[in-house]
């Protein structure tokens, strides 16, 4: 290695490793602000009610969607199954948004348990299977409750 | 069969190879295509949707392995001046870029059916976003600095400066809540993808990388016989 590698490769190590420790110190930071959605337990661990547009996460509690006088209103709960979240939308559901699955909301707390959402994201998991697979799981009593995620 | 450090060697393979590497990578991308688009089932909850993943993945998949490779390369380059590995990422620039916007297209597509929405800032689709920002400016520096020494330098720059938001694609979705999901194949665990989906998945993935070889010794090609051109071929001494 000539003195001139040895001297580069000197100064690329101490900048990687000054890089590393800023990085740690921001990411730790950005780990508080860049949540791209609270879950009803975080939400209910705050002190105060966010204001503006706030996205909620979590499961989509069974049997909690109702349609209102038929004319697309909807409420539904919003459940990490500790605790639960009220929500109202009007429009249009996604296709995947079905009971028992995952959805994160996003729309104004009217307060700390109620949302008033402008829009519904479907929140798709990592397991993918025919459905064919899905039954028989079913059936046979190994359907993974993480599959209900 | 071919000396990392000597790439001359390059024009020894003979056109038969190119031939045959051709005739292979295409068979297996149709093969995979047949496989995903129509032998492979629908899913229990997203349908025909699915089949969208055959392309997004292993599109994801190569625009990171060829941008980790980019960097490693220009770490070399940029401390011990082996100038072979300048071009071999010079060289692999432009596919990544091609499979990060394949990668971002796909996943849009796939999304507005799926989540509701074709783009969300959450951490992995962001990330990911800003890969496709780093190779463009990783092209642009190359294609606008005239002086291939200042070129090599900043463009090596920038792709070690990407390299750090690597692991962050990768990992965004354990460091944080996202939209997008969890990896389904990881390296400790059974996948959570079924072995009729999983298949078609690695044959298009195996598929892919083929294509990208391919394309790659054609640019490393073209990139020797441009510095030939400039008179620079010396450097790779």
């Amino acid at each position: 290695m000539s003195p001139a590698s040895k001297k580069r490769l000197t100064v690329f190590l101490v900048t990687v490793i000054v890089v590393l420790v800023v990085g740690k110190f921001v990411f730790n930071s950005l780990q508080k602000n860049t949540v791209y959605f609270f879950s009803p337990t975080e939400l209910s661990l705050l002190n105060e009610k966010p204001n503006g547009l706030i996205r909620i996460g979590g499961l989509v509690k069974n049997k909690s969607i109702q349609e209102k006088a038929k004319n697309s209103v909807y409420t539904f709960v919003i459940t990490d199954l500790k605790n639960d979240v009220y929500v109202e939308f009007t429009g249009l559901l996604p296709n995947l948004f079905q009971e028992g699955k995952g959805a994160v909301v996003e729309g104004e707390l009217k307060d700390k348990k109620f949302l008033l959402a402008k829009k519904i994201l479907a929140k798709h998991d990592e397991n993918y299977m025919p459905p064919e697979v899905a039954e028989a799981l079913k059936k046979s009593g190994n359907w993974n409750k993480q599959y209900d995620k | 069969m071919l000396d990392l450090f000597k790439l001359k060697k390059i024009f020894e393979l003979s056109n038969n190879f190119f031939y045959w590497l051709k005739i292979i990578f295409l068979s297996i991308i149709i093969f995979g295509l047949i496989l995903s688009l129509v032998i492979s089932p629908q899913d229990y909850l997203q349908g025909d949707t699915v089949r969208i993943m055959y392309v997004h993945v292993p599109s994801s998949w190569l625009a990171l392995m060829i941008f980790l490779a980019m960097g490693i390369c220009s770490i070399i380059s940029l401390i011990f001046k082996i100038r072979v590995f300048t071009i071999y990422a010079k060289s692999l620039g432009p596919i990544g870029f091609t499979f990060s916007l394949i990668s971002v297209f796909t996943g849009s597509l796939w999304g507005q059916p799926t989540w509701g929405t074709f783009w969300t800032w959450d951490a992995r689709l962001t990330s990911m976003l800003l890969l496709v920002f780093f190779y463009i400016f990783y092209i642009l520096s190359w294609g606008l600095i005239k002086n291939f020494f200042t070129a090599e330098k900043y463009s090596s720059i920038i792709a070690i400066i990407g390299l750090a938001n690597i692991p962050i694609i990768k990992f965004s979705v354990e460091w944080w809540n996202t939209l997008h999901q969890p990896a389904s194949i990881k390296l400790t665990e059974s996948p959570a993808i079924h072995s009729s989906m999983l298949t078609p998945l690695l044959v298009m993935f195996f598929g892919f990388c083929l294509f990208s070889l391919f394309i790659f010794l054609i640019r490393y090609k073209t990139e020797i016989l441009k510095l030939k051109k400039d008179k620079l071929n010396n450097i790779l001494k």
